[in-house]
């Protein structure tokens, strides 16, 4: 593996995500926490661009970094003022060693080609673009169907949301 | 050229960090974050999954748009999720799942 400006992303973006993600569950201040979400969320972005999808790094920061995060920062400042939370974990030994063997088993599952050997190289051409994916979702062929009910679902979680958390006094 | 098998070595990281998160935090707004983070490393697979195999024609992006479903997948079950959150923290004034036990018999 030649070290060029693929590899030294691939390990820039890992940093960023893995250090993101372990950010997120040490972190005492939730605040913090979901700062450390964005970056890891914005490693993720990364990847997606060296994985010649940048139409979906763009999804990515757009959902995940402009409108997730912002709707935890929101959740965490509403909720904060009477946190009396002490401690940040329950069950801290059994979790840490069950998420432990799930990565070993995960691990153990990746590096050795029990399905046979992994591609190496990327697919050489790549010719798809944003409207190649535009016209599959709305192909007959493509993804019409769940592309529709992707969109009832959205429908249905933001009014199930807003009546969720409609204030009943008012 | 990055192989596969390292792609997926860090999303199988990301996703035991979300498990960890899940499993361990008190907060509800921790543990909803850990469901990103184990959404986000789905993600990766499905892209490199995507990238590493034949792509040749338009129709074949079952990646590509698996992705993106899953990204919606993922605002929806964050602002139900939250939504749920903040009424049980106004009834109840906790984020602790474990006091939320109305339903328990």
């Amino acid at each position: 593996m030649e070290l060029n400006a693929v590899t030294i992303g691939f390990f820039v973006f890992s940093i960023l995500t893995l250090g993101g993600g372990i950010g997120v569950v040490t972190t005492r201040n939730l605040f913090q926490g979901t700062i450390w979400l964005m970056v890891s969320l914005f490693g993720v972005a990364g990847y997606f661009v060296l994985l010649s999808a940048p139409f979906l790094a763009a999804v990515q920061v757009l959902v995940y970094i402009g409108a997730i995060a912002i709707l935890i920062t929101f959740a965490v400042m509403l909720t904060r003022s009477v946190t009396r939370i002490n401690e940040r974990y329950i069950r801290t030994i059994p979790s840490f060693v069950a998420s432990l063997a799930l990565f070993l088993v995960l691990l153990f599952g990746i590096t050795v080609p029990i399905f046979g050997d992994y591609p190496t190289e990327m697919a050489p051409t790549v010719v798809m673009t944003t409207r190649d994916l535009g016209v599959a979702l709305v192909d007959g062929n493509g993804y019409v169907v769940p592309f529709l009910l992707a969109s009832v679902l959205l429908t249905a979680a933001m009014i199930g949301a807003i009546f969720i958390a409609r204030d009943e006094e008012s | 050229m990055v192989p596969l098998w390292m792609y997926l070595a860090v999303a199988a990281a990301l996703f035991c960090i979300g498990v960890f998160g899940v499993l361990s935090r008190r907060n509800a707004v921790a543990i909803l974050m850990g469901v990103e983070l184990m959404l986000n490393a789905v993600n990766i697979n499905l892209v490199a999954f995507w990238r590493y195999s034949e792509t040749g024609t338009p129709l074949l992006l079952s990646g590509y748009a698996f992705t993106a479903f899953v990204l919606i997948i993922a605002a929806a079950e964050a602002a139900v999720g939250l939504a749920i959150i903040i009424t049980v923290y106004r009834n109840r004034r906790s984020v602790i799942p474990e006091e939320a036990d109305t339903l328990k018999g």
